[in-house]
Protein backbone atom coordinates (compact mmCIF):
# COMPACT_ATOMS: atom_id res chain seq x y z
CA UNK A 1 0.00 0.00 0.00
CA UNK A 2 1.57 3.23 -1.34
CA UNK A 3 1.73 6.43 1.18
CA UNK A 4 1.09 9.27 -0.32
CA UNK A 5 3.04 11.97 1.78
CA UNK A 6 0.27 13.84 2.46
CA UNK A 7 -0.79 11.10 4.85
CA UNK A 8 1.22 11.32 8.55
CA UNK A 9 0.37 8.00 9.81
CA UNK A 10 -0.82 4.66 7.33
CA UNK A 11 -1.56 1.46 9.04
CA UNK A 12 -1.89 -1.53 7.28
CA UNK A 13 -3.22 -4.78 8.63
CA UNK A 14 -1.82 -4.43 11.94
CA UNK A 15 -1.69 -7.19 14.07
CA UNK A 16 -0.22 -7.81 17.93
CA UNK A 17 -0.94 -10.87 20.02
CA UNK A 18 0.53 -10.96 23.71
CA UNK A 19 0.05 -14.68 24.31
CA UNK A 20 -3.24 -15.89 23.83
CA UNK A 21 -5.09 -12.33 23.95
CA UNK A 22 -4.89 -10.89 20.46
CA UNK A 23 -4.26 -6.94 21.70
CA UNK A 24 -4.51 -5.47 17.28
CA UNK A 25 -6.75 -7.64 15.34
CA UNK A 26 -5.47 -6.70 11.50
CA UNK A 27 -5.87 -2.92 11.73
CA UNK A 28 -5.83 -0.53 8.51
CA UNK A 29 -6.23 3.46 8.69
CA UNK A 30 -4.76 6.39 8.05
CA UNK A 31 -4.35 9.91 9.26
CA UNK A 32 -3.64 12.99 6.70
CA UNK A 33 -1.32 15.70 8.33
CA UNK A 34 -2.49 18.01 10.45
CA UNK A 35 -5.31 15.86 11.41
CA UNK A 36 -7.08 15.68 15.35
CA UNK A 37 -7.22 12.23 15.01
CA UNK A 38 -9.37 9.95 17.87
CA UNK A 39 -8.99 6.62 18.58
CA UNK A 40 -12.03 6.10 21.06
CA UNK A 41 -12.90 3.18 23.04
CA UNK A 42 -12.85 1.21 26.50
CA UNK A 43 -9.97 0.15 28.45
CA UNK A 44 -8.46 -3.31 27.22
CA UNK A 45 -9.28 -2.63 23.49
CA UNK A 46 -5.96 -2.28 22.11
CA UNK A 47 -5.76 1.52 22.11
CA UNK A 48 -2.30 1.75 23.84
CA UNK A 49 -0.48 -1.25 22.00
CA UNK A 50 -1.82 0.95 18.82
CA UNK A 51 -0.14 3.77 20.36
CA UNK A 52 3.04 1.85 21.48
CA UNK A 53 3.52 0.49 17.66
CA UNK A 54 2.90 3.83 16.33
CA UNK A 55 5.44 5.57 19.26
CA UNK A 56 8.27 2.97 17.73
CA UNK A 57 8.23 1.93 21.26
CA UNK A 58 6.76 -1.93 19.92
CA UNK A 59 6.77 -4.32 17.18
CA UNK A 60 3.60 -5.36 15.26
CA UNK A 61 3.86 -9.16 14.60
CA UNK A 62 2.12 -8.71 11.16
CA UNK A 63 1.13 -5.71 8.84
CA UNK A 64 3.22 -2.29 8.58
CA UNK A 65 3.22 0.85 10.16
CA UNK A 66 4.36 4.30 8.42
CA UNK A 67 4.88 7.51 10.50
CA UNK A 68 5.68 10.82 8.58
CA UNK A 69 6.71 8.47 5.31
CA UNK A 70 8.92 5.89 7.57
CA UNK A 71 8.73 3.07 8.68
CA UNK A 72 7.94 2.75 12.25
CA UNK A 73 10.38 -0.55 12.64
CA UNK A 74 13.21 0.22 10.23
CA UNK A 75 13.22 3.71 10.48
CA UNK A 76 12.55 4.01 14.39
CA UNK A 77 15.71 6.21 14.78
CA UNK A 78 14.74 8.61 12.63
CA UNK A 79 11.38 8.72 13.60
CA UNK A 80 12.22 9.02 17.13
CA UNK A 81 13.42 12.88 17.15
CA UNK A 82 10.60 13.26 14.82
CA UNK A 83 7.64 12.62 17.45
CA UNK A 84 6.28 13.12 20.73
CA UNK A 85 4.83 10.49 22.87
CA UNK A 86 2.69 10.75 26.04
CA UNK A 87 2.46 7.79 27.18
CA UNK A 88 -0.83 6.55 29.55
CA UNK A 89 0.96 6.14 32.78
CA UNK A 90 2.34 9.76 34.36
CA UNK A 91 5.65 9.30 33.40
CA UNK A 92 8.13 12.08 34.61
CA UNK A 93 10.51 12.67 37.33
CA UNK A 94 8.39 12.61 40.73
CA UNK A 95 10.79 14.39 42.60
CA UNK A 96 12.03 16.88 39.96
CA UNK A 97 10.02 20.29 39.36
CA UNK A 98 8.05 21.35 36.28
CA UNK A 99 11.32 23.12 35.31
CA UNK A 100 13.61 20.21 35.88
CA UNK A 101 11.24 18.20 34.44
CA UNK A 102 10.74 20.28 31.13
CA UNK A 103 14.46 21.14 31.06
CA UNK A 104 15.79 17.59 31.40
CA UNK A 105 13.62 16.20 28.24
CA UNK A 106 14.42 19.40 25.89
CA UNK A 107 18.54 18.12 27.20
CA UNK A 108 17.49 14.72 25.92
CA UNK A 109 16.91 15.76 22.41
CA UNK A 110 20.05 18.57 22.64
CA UNK A 111 17.96 21.49 23.09
CA UNK A 112 17.38 24.18 26.03
CA UNK A 113 14.01 25.20 27.38
CA UNK A 114 15.06 28.89 26.62
CA UNK A 115 15.51 27.89 22.56
CA UNK A 116 12.04 26.31 22.42
CA UNK A 117 10.49 29.36 24.22
CA UNK A 118 8.14 30.43 21.90
CA UNK A 119 6.41 27.53 20.58
CA UNK A 120 5.99 25.97 24.34
CA UNK A 121 4.46 28.87 25.53
CA UNK A 122 0.52 28.93 25.15
CA UNK A 123 1.67 25.84 27.43
CA UNK A 124 4.08 26.32 29.56
CA UNK A 125 2.22 29.81 30.60
CA UNK A 126 -0.14 28.06 32.21
CA UNK A 127 2.58 26.17 34.19
CA UNK A 128 5.03 29.16 34.86
CA UNK A 129 3.78 29.75 38.31
CA UNK A 130 4.41 26.19 39.24
CA UNK A 131 8.01 26.20 37.77
CA UNK A 132 9.38 25.29 41.12
CA UNK A 133 6.77 22.22 42.36
CA UNK A 134 7.99 19.03 41.99
CA UNK A 135 6.21 16.96 39.65
CA UNK A 136 4.14 14.54 42.21
CA UNK A 137 2.86 17.47 43.98
CA UNK A 138 1.23 18.93 40.76
CA UNK A 139 -2.75 17.84 40.70
CA UNK A 140 -4.01 15.57 37.96
CA UNK A 141 -4.83 18.34 35.27
CA UNK A 142 -1.76 20.24 35.81
CA UNK A 143 0.49 16.55 35.57
CA UNK A 144 -0.93 15.99 32.41
CA UNK A 145 -0.28 19.75 31.35
CA UNK A 146 3.41 19.54 32.15
CA UNK A 147 3.76 15.46 30.12
CA UNK A 148 2.24 17.68 27.10
CA UNK A 149 4.95 19.97 27.20
CA UNK A 150 7.70 17.76 28.09
CA UNK A 151 6.08 15.62 24.89
CA UNK A 152 6.78 19.10 22.63
CA UNK A 153 9.87 20.78 23.79
CA UNK A 154 11.68 18.85 20.96
CA UNK A 155 9.55 20.38 18.13
CA UNK A 156 7.73 16.91 16.61
CA UNK A 157 5.78 16.95 13.67
CA UNK A 158 3.06 14.61 15.03
CA UNK A 159 1.88 14.04 18.77
CA UNK A 160 0.83 10.38 20.03
CA UNK A 161 -1.29 10.84 23.30
CA UNK A 162 -2.65 7.88 24.99
CA UNK A 163 -5.19 8.45 27.54
CA UNK A 164 -4.07 12.39 28.43
CA UNK A 165 -7.27 12.67 29.78
CA UNK A 166 -7.90 9.64 31.90
CA UNK A 167 -8.67 9.89 35.33
CA UNK A 168 -8.68 13.90 35.24
CA UNK A 169 -11.87 15.71 35.90
CA UNK A 170 -14.00 17.58 33.70
CA UNK A 171 -12.57 21.05 33.65
CA UNK A 172 -9.32 19.92 33.43
CA UNK A 173 -10.29 17.66 30.52
CA UNK A 174 -11.78 20.69 28.63
CA UNK A 175 -9.04 22.45 29.37
CA UNK A 176 -6.33 20.10 27.86
CA UNK A 177 -9.14 19.80 24.85
CA UNK A 178 -8.62 23.52 24.33
CA UNK A 179 -4.48 23.37 24.05
CA UNK A 180 -5.04 20.22 21.91
CA UNK A 181 -6.71 22.36 19.61
CA UNK A 182 -4.51 25.39 19.47
CA UNK A 183 -1.60 23.08 19.02
CA UNK A 184 -3.73 21.45 15.56
CA UNK A 185 -4.29 25.23 15.19
CA UNK A 186 -0.70 25.45 14.21
CA UNK A 187 -0.65 22.60 12.10
CA UNK A 188 0.74 19.89 14.18
CA UNK A 189 -0.60 15.89 13.58
CA UNK A 190 -2.24 14.78 16.27
CA UNK A 191 -3.12 11.44 17.41
CA UNK A 192 -5.10 10.75 20.82
CA UNK A 193 -6.98 8.02 22.80
CA UNK A 194 -9.45 8.50 25.16
CA UNK A 195 -12.50 6.11 27.16
CA UNK A 196 -14.32 9.27 27.08
CA UNK A 197 -17.12 9.10 24.22
CA UNK A 198 -18.17 12.80 24.46
CA UNK A 199 -14.59 13.84 23.81
CA UNK A 200 -14.86 12.76 19.65
CA UNK A 201 -16.89 15.36 18.72
CA UNK A 202 -13.21 17.43 20.00
CA UNK A 203 -11.58 15.53 17.12
CA UNK A 204 -11.68 15.80 13.17
CA UNK A 205 -12.35 12.19 12.81
CA UNK A 206 -12.25 9.48 15.24
CA UNK A 207 -11.47 5.52 15.31
CA UNK A 208 -14.01 3.57 17.54
CA UNK A 209 -11.64 0.98 18.51
CA UNK A 210 -13.28 -2.46 20.65
CA UNK A 211 -11.00 -5.82 21.34
CA UNK A 212 -8.31 -4.56 18.84
CA UNK A 213 -10.78 -4.31 15.83
CA UNK A 214 -11.89 -0.56 14.43
CA UNK A 215 -15.67 -0.61 14.51
CA UNK A 216 -16.05 2.59 12.56
CA UNK A 217 -13.42 5.62 11.51
CA UNK A 218 -15.17 8.81 10.00
CA UNK A 219 -15.96 12.21 11.25
CA UNK A 220 -17.79 11.79 14.69
CA UNK A 221 -21.09 13.43 12.86
CA UNK A 222 -20.98 11.04 10.57
CA UNK A 223 -20.64 8.40 12.69
CA UNK A 224 -23.69 9.63 14.85
CA UNK A 225 -25.83 10.16 11.98
CA UNK A 226 -24.82 6.39 10.84
CA UNK A 227 -27.22 5.31 13.64
CA UNK A 228 -30.02 3.36 11.84
CA UNK A 229 -32.86 3.22 13.93
CA UNK A 230 -35.32 5.24 15.38
CA UNK A 231 -33.96 6.95 18.65
CA UNK A 232 -35.88 8.44 21.30
CA UNK A 233 -35.60 10.48 24.69
CA UNK A 234 -37.85 9.49 27.76
CA UNK A 235 -38.00 11.15 30.50
CA UNK A 236 -39.80 9.73 33.60
CA UNK A 237 -39.44 10.56 37.44
CA UNK A 238 -39.06 7.49 38.80
CA UNK A 239 -36.19 6.76 35.69
CA UNK A 240 -35.41 2.52 36.61
CA UNK A 241 -39.00 1.65 37.17
CA UNK A 242 -39.30 3.22 34.05
CA UNK A 243 -36.91 1.46 32.80
CA UNK A 244 -37.46 -1.80 33.35
CA UNK A 245 -41.06 -0.99 31.89
CA UNK A 246 -39.92 0.02 28.79
CA UNK A 247 -37.87 -3.34 27.63
CA UNK A 248 -41.15 -4.85 27.93
CA UNK A 249 -42.49 -2.52 25.57
CA UNK A 250 -43.96 -4.44 21.98
CA UNK A 251 -41.10 -3.51 19.75
CA UNK A 252 -38.03 -2.82 22.10
CA UNK A 253 -34.77 -2.85 20.23
CA UNK A 254 -32.63 -1.79 23.28
CA UNK A 255 -33.31 0.70 26.45
CA UNK A 256 -30.74 2.00 28.56
CA UNK A 257 -29.40 5.19 30.46
CA UNK A 258 -28.42 8.52 29.04
CA UNK A 259 -27.63 11.52 30.88
CA UNK A 260 -30.76 12.86 32.40
CA UNK A 261 -32.82 10.61 29.90
CA UNK A 262 -33.49 7.15 28.90
CA UNK A 263 -32.38 6.38 25.38
CA UNK A 264 -35.23 3.51 23.60
CA UNK A 265 -33.83 2.37 20.37
CA UNK A 266 -37.35 0.80 18.34
CA UNK A 267 -36.18 -2.35 16.69
CA UNK A 268 -38.42 -1.30 13.16
CA UNK A 269 -36.15 0.70 10.97
CA UNK A 270 -38.72 2.64 8.81
CA UNK A 271 -41.08 3.73 11.51
CA UNK A 272 -41.35 7.65 12.18
CA UNK A 273 -40.18 8.72 15.22
CA UNK A 274 -43.37 10.64 16.10
CA UNK A 275 -45.54 8.03 15.59
CA UNK A 276 -43.11 6.13 17.84
CA UNK A 277 -43.31 8.78 20.69
CA UNK A 278 -47.41 8.74 20.50
CA UNK A 279 -47.26 5.05 20.98
CA UNK A 280 -44.52 4.87 23.48
CA UNK A 281 -46.26 7.33 25.50
CA UNK A 282 -49.48 5.51 25.79
CA UNK A 283 -47.61 2.72 26.97
CA UNK A 284 -45.73 4.24 29.82
CA UNK A 285 -48.77 6.23 30.94
CA UNK A 286 -50.74 2.14 30.66
CA UNK A 287 -47.69 0.99 32.92
CA UNK A 288 -48.61 3.74 35.32
CA UNK A 289 -45.92 6.53 34.13
CA UNK A 290 -48.22 9.28 33.48
CA UNK A 291 -45.02 11.87 33.65
CA UNK A 292 -43.04 10.25 31.15
CA UNK A 293 -42.61 12.56 28.15
CA UNK A 294 -41.29 10.99 24.76
CA UNK A 295 -39.65 12.51 21.61
CA UNK A 296 -37.86 11.61 18.99
CA UNK A 297 -33.45 12.72 19.49
CA UNK A 298 -30.63 12.98 17.56
CA UNK A 299 -28.15 10.24 17.97
CA UNK A 300 -24.26 10.76 19.42
CA UNK A 301 -20.97 8.73 19.04
CA UNK A 302 -21.90 7.11 21.87
CA UNK A 303 -25.35 5.62 20.57
CA UNK A 304 -23.52 4.42 17.50
CA UNK A 305 -20.51 3.09 19.97
CA UNK A 306 -22.58 0.87 21.34
CA UNK A 307 -25.15 -0.11 18.45
CA UNK A 308 -21.75 -1.48 16.82
CA UNK A 309 -20.58 -3.04 19.88
CA UNK A 310 -23.33 -5.70 20.03
CA UNK A 311 -22.21 -7.32 22.85
CA UNK A 312 -20.07 -6.02 25.44
CA UNK A 313 -16.62 -7.22 26.50
CA UNK A 314 -16.28 -10.91 27.36
CA UNK A 315 -19.91 -11.69 27.31
CA UNK A 316 -21.31 -14.10 24.48
CA UNK A 317 -23.97 -12.62 21.99
CA UNK A 318 -27.00 -13.27 22.84
CA UNK B 1 -29.91 11.65 64.67
CA UNK B 2 -32.70 10.27 62.39
CA UNK B 3 -33.29 6.50 61.37
CA UNK B 4 -33.31 6.72 57.69
CA UNK B 5 -30.20 8.47 57.33
CA UNK B 6 -27.63 6.13 56.12
CA UNK B 7 -24.76 8.97 56.29
CA UNK B 8 -25.05 12.04 58.39
CA UNK B 9 -22.23 14.96 58.59
CA UNK B 10 -22.19 18.02 60.30
CA UNK B 11 -18.87 20.60 59.38
CA UNK B 12 -16.62 17.92 59.28
CA UNK B 13 -13.03 19.53 58.72
CA UNK B 14 -9.73 17.95 58.17
CA UNK B 15 -6.71 19.63 57.84
CA UNK B 16 -2.88 18.99 56.96
CA UNK B 17 -0.45 20.96 58.79
CA UNK B 18 -1.90 24.46 57.48
CA UNK B 19 -3.92 23.10 54.46
CA UNK B 20 -7.61 22.95 55.16
CA UNK B 21 -8.53 19.61 52.87
CA UNK B 22 -11.80 19.68 53.76
CA UNK B 23 -13.42 23.00 55.13
CA UNK B 24 -16.53 22.46 56.93
CA UNK B 25 -18.94 20.23 54.41
CA UNK B 26 -22.07 18.96 56.36
CA UNK B 27 -24.73 17.24 54.11
CA UNK B 28 -26.91 14.02 54.82
CA UNK B 29 -28.21 10.46 52.38
CA UNK B 30 -31.07 8.57 53.19
CA UNK B 31 -30.97 4.84 53.08
CA UNK B 32 -31.44 3.28 49.55
CA UNK B 33 -30.04 7.01 47.84
CA UNK B 34 -27.81 7.13 45.75
CA UNK B 35 -25.69 9.81 45.97
CA UNK B 36 -22.92 11.67 43.37
CA UNK B 37 -20.16 13.07 45.58
CA UNK B 38 -18.37 14.98 42.59
CA UNK B 39 -15.52 17.28 42.54
CA UNK B 40 -12.52 18.35 40.49
CA UNK B 41 -8.83 16.93 41.37
CA UNK B 42 -7.73 18.24 44.47
CA UNK B 43 -11.05 19.23 45.67
CA UNK B 44 -10.93 16.82 49.09
CA UNK B 45 -13.55 14.61 47.52
CA UNK B 46 -10.83 11.45 49.23
CA UNK B 47 -10.32 12.84 52.21
CA UNK B 48 -14.03 13.39 52.87
CA UNK B 49 -14.26 9.85 52.02
CA UNK B 50 -11.34 8.43 53.90
CA UNK B 51 -13.03 10.05 56.93
CA UNK B 52 -16.53 8.30 56.06
CA UNK B 53 -14.87 5.32 55.84
CA UNK B 54 -13.30 5.38 59.52
CA UNK B 55 -9.59 5.60 57.82
CA UNK B 56 -8.97 9.14 58.80
CA UNK B 57 -9.64 10.82 61.74
CA UNK B 58 -11.52 13.98 61.11
CA UNK B 59 -10.07 17.53 62.54
CA UNK B 60 -12.91 18.43 63.83
CA UNK B 61 -16.94 18.35 63.12
CA UNK B 62 -18.88 14.81 63.29
CA UNK B 63 -19.68 12.12 60.67
CA UNK B 64 -22.32 8.95 61.13
CA UNK B 65 -22.18 6.49 58.80
CA UNK B 66 -24.86 3.74 59.29
CA UNK B 67 -25.73 4.57 62.65
CA UNK B 68 -21.95 4.71 63.64
CA UNK B 69 -19.79 7.53 65.00
CA UNK B 70 -16.81 7.62 62.36
CA UNK B 71 -14.17 9.09 65.21
CA UNK B 72 -15.79 7.35 67.80
CA UNK B 73 -16.43 4.11 66.29
CA UNK B 74 -13.94 3.80 63.20
CA UNK B 75 -14.37 -0.37 63.10
CA UNK B 76 -17.75 -0.88 63.32
CA UNK B 77 -18.33 1.89 60.59
CA UNK B 78 -16.18 -0.45 58.29
CA UNK B 79 -18.30 -3.59 59.42
CA UNK B 80 -21.18 -2.08 57.86
CA UNK B 81 -19.86 -0.35 54.85
CA UNK B 82 -18.89 -1.76 51.75
CA UNK B 83 -16.46 -0.42 49.48
CA UNK B 84 -15.04 -0.31 46.04
CA UNK B 85 -13.11 1.25 43.67
CA UNK B 86 -11.17 1.40 40.43
CA UNK B 87 -7.76 1.21 41.80
CA UNK B 88 -8.13 -1.35 43.93
CA UNK B 89 -11.23 -3.80 44.20
CA UNK B 90 -9.99 -7.85 43.96
CA UNK B 91 -6.85 -9.94 44.21
CA UNK B 92 -5.72 -10.80 40.68
CA UNK B 93 -4.25 -13.56 41.86
CA UNK B 94 -6.55 -15.27 42.95
CA UNK B 95 -9.84 -16.99 41.15
CA UNK B 96 -13.39 -15.54 41.23
CA UNK B 97 -14.32 -18.12 43.91
CA UNK B 98 -11.40 -17.20 46.04
CA UNK B 99 -11.94 -13.60 46.22
CA UNK B 100 -15.67 -14.23 47.05
CA UNK B 101 -14.42 -16.82 49.91
CA UNK B 102 -12.02 -14.25 51.49
CA UNK B 103 -13.99 -10.91 51.80
CA UNK B 104 -16.62 -13.54 53.31
CA UNK B 105 -14.34 -14.54 55.69
CA UNK B 106 -12.55 -11.33 56.28
CA UNK B 107 -16.12 -10.08 57.05
CA UNK B 108 -17.10 -12.97 59.50
CA UNK B 109 -19.43 -14.86 57.16
CA UNK B 110 -20.02 -18.53 58.01
CA UNK B 111 -19.17 -21.05 55.51
CA UNK B 112 -22.58 -21.78 54.78
CA UNK B 113 -23.63 -18.39 54.07
CA UNK B 114 -20.48 -17.51 52.22
CA UNK B 115 -21.37 -20.43 49.44
CA UNK B 116 -25.05 -19.51 49.25
CA UNK B 117 -24.89 -16.16 48.86
CA UNK B 118 -21.58 -16.33 46.15
CA UNK B 119 -23.81 -18.86 44.32
CA UNK B 120 -26.57 -16.17 43.89
CA UNK B 121 -24.03 -13.68 43.07
CA UNK B 122 -22.58 -16.22 40.02
CA UNK B 123 -25.56 -16.60 39.07
CA UNK B 124 -26.88 -13.21 39.04
CA UNK B 125 -23.78 -11.83 37.25
CA UNK B 126 -24.21 -15.00 34.73
CA UNK B 127 -20.54 -16.07 35.84
CA UNK B 128 -20.50 -19.43 36.98
CA UNK B 129 -18.63 -20.64 33.96
CA UNK B 130 -16.29 -18.19 35.20
CA UNK B 131 -15.80 -19.26 38.71
CA UNK B 132 -12.32 -21.00 39.29
CA UNK B 133 -10.74 -18.20 36.95
CA UNK B 134 -8.02 -15.79 37.82
CA UNK B 135 -9.78 -12.35 38.15
CA UNK B 136 -6.44 -11.39 36.05
CA UNK B 137 -7.61 -13.06 32.95
CA UNK B 138 -11.43 -11.71 33.02
CA UNK B 139 -12.43 -8.60 31.36
CA UNK B 140 -12.53 -5.33 32.88
CA UNK B 141 -16.09 -5.07 33.04
CA UNK B 142 -17.08 -8.02 34.52
CA UNK B 143 -14.02 -7.78 37.04
CA UNK B 144 -16.18 -4.36 37.75
CA UNK B 145 -19.29 -5.77 38.08
CA UNK B 146 -18.13 -8.76 40.04
CA UNK B 147 -15.95 -6.22 42.57
CA UNK B 148 -19.44 -4.61 43.40
CA UNK B 149 -21.20 -7.43 43.98
CA UNK B 150 -18.06 -8.58 46.50
CA UNK B 151 -18.27 -5.22 48.03
CA UNK B 152 -22.17 -5.82 48.85
CA UNK B 153 -21.87 -9.70 50.46
CA UNK B 154 -21.58 -8.56 53.48
CA UNK B 155 -25.24 -6.84 53.16
CA UNK B 156 -23.73 -3.48 54.18
CA UNK B 157 -26.32 -0.84 54.80
CA UNK B 158 -23.70 1.83 52.87
CA UNK B 159 -21.39 1.61 49.72
CA UNK B 160 -18.82 3.46 48.75
CA UNK B 161 -17.79 3.24 45.34
CA UNK B 162 -14.65 5.09 43.86
CA UNK B 163 -14.50 6.06 40.12
CA UNK B 164 -16.49 2.27 39.45
CA UNK B 165 -16.78 2.71 35.85
CA UNK B 166 -13.29 4.14 34.47
CA UNK B 167 -12.26 2.73 31.33
CA UNK B 168 -15.80 0.72 31.08
CA UNK B 169 -17.02 0.43 27.68
CA UNK B 170 -20.08 2.38 27.19
CA UNK B 171 -22.74 -1.04 27.24
CA UNK B 172 -20.53 -2.35 30.95
CA UNK B 173 -20.93 0.82 32.24
CA UNK B 174 -24.85 0.65 32.12
CA UNK B 175 -25.16 -2.52 33.43
CA UNK B 176 -23.02 -1.40 35.79
CA UNK B 177 -25.19 1.18 36.69
CA UNK B 178 -28.46 -1.02 37.21
CA UNK B 179 -26.53 -3.53 39.81
CA UNK B 180 -26.37 -0.01 41.49
CA UNK B 181 -30.28 0.90 40.96
CA UNK B 182 -30.69 -2.49 42.01
CA UNK B 183 -28.97 -2.74 45.02
CA UNK B 184 -30.30 0.69 46.34
CA UNK B 185 -33.65 -0.28 45.31
CA UNK B 186 -33.17 -3.13 48.01
CA UNK B 187 -32.26 -0.60 50.35
CA UNK B 188 -28.56 -0.19 50.31
CA UNK B 189 -27.28 3.78 50.31
CA UNK B 190 -25.00 3.92 47.48
CA UNK B 191 -22.18 7.14 47.44
CA UNK B 192 -20.34 6.96 44.03
CA UNK B 193 -17.83 9.52 42.43
CA UNK B 194 -17.04 9.44 39.05
CA UNK B 195 -15.34 11.65 36.29
CA UNK B 196 -18.58 10.67 33.92
CA UNK B 197 -20.93 13.90 33.49
CA UNK B 198 -23.27 11.64 32.65
CA UNK B 199 -23.37 9.40 35.83
CA UNK B 200 -23.98 12.18 37.79
CA UNK B 201 -27.29 12.74 35.97
CA UNK B 202 -28.29 8.77 36.85
CA UNK B 203 -28.28 9.41 41.05
CA UNK B 204 -30.41 10.76 43.07
CA UNK B 205 -28.65 13.71 44.44
CA UNK B 206 -25.56 14.88 44.05
CA UNK B 207 -22.75 17.36 45.56
CA UNK B 208 -19.75 19.17 43.99
CA UNK B 209 -17.11 19.65 46.24
CA UNK B 210 -15.04 22.97 45.07
CA UNK B 211 -11.59 23.63 47.08
CA UNK B 212 -12.59 21.70 50.30
CA UNK B 213 -16.16 22.79 50.44
CA UNK B 214 -19.61 21.82 49.09
CA UNK B 215 -20.06 24.24 46.09
CA UNK B 216 -23.75 23.12 45.12
CA UNK B 217 -25.98 20.73 46.44
CA UNK B 218 -29.30 18.99 44.90
CA UNK B 219 -31.04 16.76 42.47
CA UNK B 220 -29.40 16.84 39.16
CA UNK B 221 -32.75 18.62 38.12
CA UNK B 222 -32.68 21.12 40.36
CA UNK B 223 -29.12 22.04 40.31
CA UNK B 224 -29.59 22.66 36.69
CA UNK B 225 -32.24 24.60 37.01
CA UNK B 226 -31.01 26.71 40.38
CA UNK B 227 -27.87 27.56 37.87
CA UNK B 228 -29.37 27.81 34.77
CA UNK B 229 -27.29 25.28 32.57
CA UNK B 230 -28.25 22.76 30.78
CA UNK B 231 -25.98 19.90 32.10
CA UNK B 232 -24.04 18.75 34.88
CA UNK B 233 -21.29 18.97 33.16
CA UNK B 234 -21.26 22.79 32.37
CA UNK B 235 -22.60 23.25 36.45
CA UNK B 236 -19.34 21.47 37.09
CA UNK B 237 -17.33 23.65 34.84
CA UNK B 238 -18.85 27.06 36.01
CA UNK B 239 -18.43 26.29 39.79
CA UNK B 240 -14.78 25.10 39.42
CA UNK B 241 -13.01 27.24 36.85
CA UNK B 242 -13.05 30.57 38.64
CA UNK B 243 -10.97 29.47 41.55
CA UNK B 244 -8.48 27.64 39.94
CA UNK B 245 -8.81 24.58 41.60
CA UNK B 246 -7.73 22.79 39.21
CA UNK B 247 -4.24 24.23 40.10
CA UNK B 248 -4.67 23.23 43.79
CA UNK B 249 -2.30 20.70 45.39
CA UNK B 250 -3.10 17.43 44.34
CA UNK B 251 -5.27 15.24 46.86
Amino acid sequence: MSASSADAVVADRLEKRFGQTIALAGLSFSVPRAELFGVVGPDGGGKTTLFRILATLLVPEKGTARVLDRDVVKDLWDLRRRIGYMPGRFSLYPDLSVYENLRFFASVFGTTIEREQAHIAPIYSQLEAFKDRRASALSGGMKQKLALCCALVHRPEILFLDEPTTGVDAVSRREFWDLLAQLKASGMTILVSTPYMDEADRCDRVALMQSGRLLAVDAPKAIAQSFDRPLLAVRAASRYPALLALRESPHVHAVYPFGDTLHYVDARRGEAPAAIATELSAFLASRGFADATVEPTAATVEDSFIARMGAPEGTRAA
Amino acid sequence: MSGDLAIDVQDLTRRFGAFTAVGGITFNVRAGEVFGFLGANGAGKTTAIRMLTGLLAPSSGRATVAGHDVARDAERVKRDIGYMSQKFSLYEDLTVRENITLYGGIYDLRDREIRDRSARMLANLQLEHAADQFVRAIPLGWRQKLAFSVALLHQPKVVFLDEPTSGVDPITRRQFWELIYDAAAGGTTVLVTTHYMDEAEYCDRISIMVDGRIGAMGTPAELKRDFKVSSIDDLFVQLARPTGSAQGPAA
